[in-house]
């Protein structure tokens, strides 16, 4: 991929218009400062959901201070030039509503659900704090403490959580995916009020954003409020592209063993860098989607045949693969063995059914079972907009196009056999992997 | 052979949010009652069938039973095997779950218009023809062990199971619903019959039904998918009042970060006083940041990432819950923060503002459940089973509106007693101590 186009292809693409899809009511245009606009409708209920989101995750940090987009995020609740500490929060319960914030590795999303009726209070807040937050000392001192309880919460008191993070570090050698989201604590501890800033300074406008709103709307209230609420605060001008630092060519497997006393049930886990969705070239990544379905996506998946039916090696066995990223993402794979079964037998197991998969190839009738499924799916989401509008928000801020989000179940229909198996040779080769061994037990030999 | 009772359209005040939902009651041609809400906007239904009494149902020496039968349901029914059903319920796009809790067993689903006689005829066959193959049971068995296993060095799950076994005892709700390691090994075959046996039965399911599928079609599937039950199942265990005696209980575990569950006496939601009970948590720990909990643990002093407080109105015992997570080294101060505030809810009660804030909380939220078929088949099967007549929903926010600021704190000086706000600490923490004999 080519780090520096995908940003202005985003922008340049979405050009004002309604570009409705078969069957999900979405609307999309930009707002003059350079805020794309994504509307979903579903008049069935009177609720709306406001979400703004910022090209901005961990990821996009600069290198020292890893934790201070999700630290920004909790600070985006305190005081702005208008509103006081905990008053937008305060303001949307007293509406009924709900409130709250995410970040990721590619994007900060901030959220509120309430009454249809009350989407002009809740763009005037978000706009509000968009570029006018007033931080105090004492916000940094005390909600330092509340991130770092949040890490010992997600992290600490979790080996899995602490096992993760390090597959990740060693499967991403240039920071990046590497580094925790939530940050590494030796480094969030040191967070200030000049990083904090520094980061909401260069991303925080709108000509980074996207405004995402699903529900009892109509998409010409939607831009009138936009353009009263966001349209009016000026772009950054020296906003530059998300060119982050790329993974080099990984040419050894990797390994590594985590024990702790608290781990109770052992596991292996088995990650490849693989390719993520890319603007007009989502083919691999499709193909990808689909071989983590076959191989681990359920009872009737392939390694769960090999390893949980055919034999008793595992008490579970799955595949992951999520292709909405901006950079190099992961296809992974989890084995948790049965009893008696030693982490050296389940990843042999493993590998030894990986193997048979590349000669067996793809079963049709299952291939078949899996695009049926994702038909259907089509159906079922517009049972619930909020998640269509979510999906947008991510592939906005994950480099993708409005046209690609649209394009992607037709892809998915496409995709063959042959090129399944193809992006299976490609990704799933040891020397670009990370095998990790989670277990209570030091002794354990590698 | 369909009545439709009622056409309801509701309004929330003070907002100007309208939602309509029109439940109609349905009764199949067999006498099976199912409530619906008609939405035909998108080709599939949701439907959730849910079964009283749930894991409280295993018998004596089978804790475990009722929830390891209902991970097999799924696992083989009818002619065919495991992968068989799972391969028959993915060619059909459809989506089965099965769920068990305290109080009741829970089957999801949701289906196409196109095909939907096929997956009913699917779904059916998991209820009421599970075939409980000894290779199935062996392999989920080691899944539920495995399970177990992790629950034992996990600080949440010892802290509630510690708790739960304090305040009911030998009560079913006072172990675990998976069992134990030694009590889910000895479970057999006929077990799972006998755990079927007992719950799925006519006397104790509740039908609730959204989206494209019209009166008279729901009433015949509910004649093929469980027209085959038998009238009765295992009778209901006793009530049991919780007993909270005021004192602190410490595991010790090696973790960063302590975990404590607290808790007192409850309220059900039956009773007269429930929504002032519900104003009351929503100040002093329901969820968000405004509640008096977060704002003195969290906010003020960053003592923690979440604390929070829940009335739990199980079907056979009421209590008022809590949860904090503090480092070591803070959890003490985060326990006498939430005493502090406590006794002081008891004491001194909410102001007129903090009632007018919850008031609109919780009103202007109610709306925003019914949100998609299958919220809101699990609300209609929540009504049923809380006994709430099919008018009410309109009705429930005039029924919040109309509390006082005295009824609040009346039940706030009757309810709240910090004498007996009782705490398990699952952790190392520092300057706590067990403070009753265990």
């Amino acid at each position: 991929m080519t780090p520096v186009r995908y940003v202005l292809m985003c922008l340049s693409l979405m050009i004002p218009g309604t570009a409705l899809s078969a069957k999900e009511a979405v609307t999309t245009f930009t707002l003059d400062n350079g805020m794309d606009v994504v509307v979903v409708e579903d008049h069935r209920a009177p609720v709306v959901q406001h979400m703004v989101w910022y090209r901005a995750g961990s990821a996009d940090e600069p290198a020292g201070v890893s934790g201070v987009a999700h630290f920004l995020e909790h600070l985006l609740f305190k005081a702005t030039e208008t509103l006081e500490a905990g008053e937008l929060s305060a303001t949307v319960s007293a509406n009924g509503g709900r409130d709250n914030a995410f970040t990721s590795y590619d994007y900060t999303a901030y959220f509120q659900r309430v009454a249809a009726d009350r989407l002009e209070l809740m763009m005037q807040m978000e706009a509000d704090r968009m570029r006018s937050i007033r931080l105090t000392e004492s916000d940094i001192t005390t909600e330092r403490k509340v991130i770092i309880e949040e890490r010992n919460q997600r992290t600490e008191n979790n080996p899995r959580g602490i096992f993760s993070e390090q597959m990740s570090a060693i499967q991403y050698y240039n920071r990046g995916y590497g580094v925790p989201i939530i940050g590494w604590r030796h480094e969030m501890e040191e967070l200030d009020m000049e990083d904090v800033l520094a980061f909401y300074d260069r991303f925080y406008f709108p000509n980074n954003a996207i405004l995402v709103v699903s529900g009892d709307v109509y998409p010409d209230e939607v831009r009138v409020l936009a353009e009263r609420y966001y349209g009016t605060i000026p772009g950054n001008p020296d906003l530059t592209a998300r060119a982050r630092p790329q993974e080099p060519p990984q040419t050894a497997a990797r390994r590594i063993t985590y024990a702790d006393p608290r781990v109770a049930q052992p596991y292996v886990s088995r990650s490849y860098l693989a390719p993520e969705r890319d603007p007009g070239a989502q083919e691999t990544a499709a193909a990808l989607t689909l071989l983590a379905e076959i191989l681990g996506g359920g009872t009737t998946s392939y390694l769960t045949s090999k390893l949980q039916f055919e034999s008793q090696t595992a008490v579970y066995a799955g595949a992951f693969y999520r292709g909405v990223s901006l950079d190099d993402t992961t296809f992974g794979m989890v084995v948790v063995p049965g009893p008696g079964v030693t982490l050296e037998e389940a990843e042999t197991a493993l590998d030894d059914a990986l193997r048979q998969f590349m000669v067996d190839g793809v079963d049709p009738e299952q291939l078949d079972r899996i695009k049926m499924q994702l038909r259907a799916s089509q159906i079922y989401a517009r049972d619930n907009v909020d998640g269509i509008a979510s999906r947008y928000g991510r592939a906005l801020t994950s480099g993708l196009t409005v046209e690609d989000v649209q394009a992607w179940p037709d892809i998915l229909q496409a995709v063959t056999a042959d090129e399944i198996m193809a992006a299976a040779r490609d990704v799933l080769r040891m020397e670009t992997s990370v095998t990790g061994y989670l277990t209570s037990d030091a002794e354990v030999s590698q | 052979m369909t009545r439709i009772f009622a056409f309801i359209a509701f309004l929330i005040a003070p907002l100007a949010a309208q939602a309509e939902v029109k439940i109609q009651e349905v009764t199949s041609p067999g006498g099976i009652t199912a409530w619906l809400v008609e939405e035909p906007s998108i080709p599939f239904t949701a439907l959730e069938i849910s079964f009283r009494g749930g894991a409280s149902l295993d018998a004596p020496g089978k804790r475990g039973a009722i929830n390891l039968m209902t991970g097999l349901l799924e696992e083989g029914a009818a002619d065919l095997d495991a992968r068989g059903f799972a391969k028959a319920v993915e060619a059909l796009a459809a989506s089965f779950s099965y769920d068990v809790g305290d109080d009741s067993l829970t089957v999801s689903a949701r289906f196409l218009s196109e095909n939907r006689d096929a997956a009913v005829a699917l779904l059916r066959t998991s209820v009421l023809e599970p075939s409980f193959d000894q290779d199935a049971l062996d392999r989920v068995r080691d899944q539920v062990l495995s399970g177990l296993r992790s629950d034992a060095t996990n600080p949440n799950e010892i802290a509630r199971k510690t708790f739960d076994a304090q305040i009911y005892g030998d009560h079913p709700y006072g172990s675990p619903r998976e069992g134990s390691l030694e009590s889910v090994a000895a479970l057999t075959r006929d077990d799972m019959f006998a755990a079927h046996r007992a719950i799925f039965a006519k006397d104790r399911v509740f039908v609730g039904a959204a989206g494209d599928i019209t009166p008279e079609a729901l009433g015949l599937l509910l004649d093929t998918l469980l027209g085959g039950l038998p009238e009765t199942g295992a009778p209901m265990p006793p009530q049991i009042t919780p007993e909270f005696d005021g004192g602190l209980r410490v595991v010790d575990f090696e973790t960063p970060q302590s975990v404590a569950i607290f808790g007192q006496r409850g309220i059900q939601q039956d009773d007269p006083d429930f929504f002032a009970a519900r104003i009351l948590n929503q100040v002093l720990g329901a969820g968000g940041f405004e509640s008096r909990l977060m704002t003195e643990v969290r906010e003020k002093r960053g003592l923690t990432y979440g604390v929070s407080s829940f009335i739990l109105p199980l079907d056979l015992a009421a209590s008022y819950q809590g949860q904090v997570a503090s480092a070591n080294d803070r959890i003490g101060e985060a326990i006498a923060v939430i005493k502090d505030e406590w006794a002081k809810a008891a004491d001194v009660g909410i102001s007129a503002e903090e009632l007018d804030a919850a008031k609109t909380y919780i009103t202007g939220a109610y709306p925003l459940r019914f949100d998609g078929n299958g919220r809101i088949a699990g609300i209609l099967v929540g009504m049923q089973m809380l006994g709430l007549p099919i008018d009410y929903i309109p009705t429930r926010n005039d029924k919040v509106n109309a509390v006082t600021l005295e009824d609040v704190n009346r039940v706030a000086r009757d309810l709240l007693d910090p004498a007996q706000l009782s705490f398990v600490v699952v952790g190392q923490p520092e300057g706590v101590e067990t403070t009753v004999s265990q």
